[in-house]
């Protein structure tokens, strides 16, 4: 068994003119397909049994869990392949699904934060301040509330043990450079404000749901 | 009318004051070094555009957010204030750690045709470097390697272990300034995207692969003997 590189559910350019059709194919095409390749290489390698017909979602929560022989690397290439997939799917092009959250959800975020501006604001200061490479998170606690945290490099909420602040993600935000600096250059913060043109509420809400049932964020996991 | 006046002599007051405490305590801001060269002259080994972001704007926001972290250390000692003197130190850390290293980076480098890429032929470096490493093209794939592995942010340092009188050869994450290690530093080549991306992609191996050629060797030499005196 495994890990393919999924399809992206829209073509390069869908995301324009706020994240770039070049950053699309390079972060799909090379930065998430070296995650896909590392990961494989691990699972394939003499030490892979830990990590052995485990899902991609289950290998998050055991990563603190590996033999030092694999550990880092499930959690960087294991972590980038999660994160990946995760983050492609709560995007849209402009139109394409609902712009704004909605139902249950759009209850919580206005009772949690106040409204949703000041769960971006928030969610934008996380993003922001993340020094170096990392990810903002929109995640659900054990106890169902809802919070907002950031992660360095490959790492998710999902891994316990590891994360400071664990918890299911809903929403995620990849701020490594590589991101953003073909189009944003190092105007990080440009690119945040960008990024909420073309989030997809429908997968969040759709995420949000499941995690409110005790399952994660919703999307495929092509295995070969 | 009454108060404008109060505020604009409360506000010199506060500048003075503020010059003042800076005098008395030794504050000095720190302030973007130029280059010795012109940001084009690296060409095309590492593009115009990435040398004029990469100084005038990562290297500039390290050492304005230095400045001002700084600053706010130094008030938060002067009242007291614990809390806020220890949830300063990040900030301290990654911007002033930004800052030391990349103005050893920019005297790390120069162009080809001032001595960029010229490896030593001889003097006590080249003789360290032989002596533990074989050759300088196998020190340079050492080094090349265990960069390229760098997860995220970081650095790859050649460095000079005093206690033991050696080279050594490591990486830190993010800005985290090799001295904190104990080491000496004497080269370091940047591998945060923003170093390269624009010109070289994802394709960080062949950024480590390209830059030798405008490694200023000549200062890493100097450093080399100075720690090694």
């Amino acid at each position: 068994m495994s890990f393919q590189l999924p399809d992206l559910p829209y073509a390069y350019e869908a995301l324009e003119p706020h994240i770039d059709s070049l950053t699309m194919n390079i972060h799909h095409t090379k930065h998430h397909n070296t995650y896909i390749t590392n990961v494989n290489g691990v699972l394939g390698g003499e030490n892979g049994a830990p990590i052995k017909g485990l899902s991609l979602e289950a290998m998050q929560g055991a990563v603190s869990t590996l033999p030092d022989n694999i550990k880092t690397a499930v959690r960087n290439s294991g972590g980038g392949h999660y994160n990946h997939c995760m983050f492609w799917t709560v995007m849209g092009g402009v139109g394409t699904a609902n712009s704004a959250p909605f139902g249950e959800l759009k209850e919580k975020i206005d009772g949690t934060f106040g409204a949703l501006d000041e769960m971006k604001k928030l969610f934008n200061t996380a993003a922001a301040t993340r020094f170096g490479s990392g990810w903002a998170w929109l995640c659900v606690a054990e106890d169902k509330s809802l919070y907002i945290t950031s992660t360095p490099n490959q790492d998710n909420p999902l891994m316990t043990g590891i994360a400071d602040k664990p918890g299911t993600p809903i929403l995620g935000l990849d701020v490594w450079e590589h991101a953003y600096y073909l189009k944003y250059r190092n105007l990080r913060a440009d690119y945040i404000a960008a990024f909420w043109n073309v989030v997809n509420w429908d997968k969040v809400v759709e995420n949000y749901e499941s995690a409110l049932s005790g399952g994660t964020a919703v999307f495929d996991v092509p295995l070969a | 009318m009454n108060s404008i006046v109060r505020k604009s002599a409360r506000l010199g007051y506060l500048a003075w004051s503020s010059g003042r405490r800076a005098l008395a305590t030794g504050l000095t801001s720190q302030s973007l070094p130029d280059l010795r060269y012109d940001y084009g002259a690296l060409e095309p080994v590492i593009s115009g555009d990435i040398m004029e972001i990469h100084h005038s704007k990562h290297h500039a926001t390290y050492v304005a957010n230095y400045n001002k972290a700084a600053e706010g250390l130094l008030d938060a000692l002067e009242k007291g204030d614990v809390e806020k003197v220890t949830s300063a130190q990040s900030a301290i850390k990654f911007n002033g750690g930004g800052h030391l290293n990349h103005s050893i980076f920019w005297q790390n480098l120069a162009p080809i045709s001032r001595g960029g890429g010229e490896v030593p032929t001889d003097g006590a470096l080249l003789e360290k470097i032989n002596a533990e490493f074989v050759t300088v093209d196998n020190m340079i794939s050492r080094f090349n390697t265990m960069t390229a592995g760098v997860q995220g942010s970081g650095w790859g340092w050649l460095a000079y272990d005093s206690a033991k009188d050696s080279l050594v050869l490591t990486t830190c994450p993010n800005q985290d300034p090799l001295a904190s290690t104990g080491l000496v530093p004497l080269l370091g080549i940047d591998v945060w995207e923003h170093a390269y991306y624009l010109q070289y992609k994802n394709a960080r191996p062949s950024y480590l692969k390209e830059i030798w050629k405008v490694v200023n060797w000549a200062d890493v030499a100097a450093r080399y003997k100075a720690a090694s005196a």
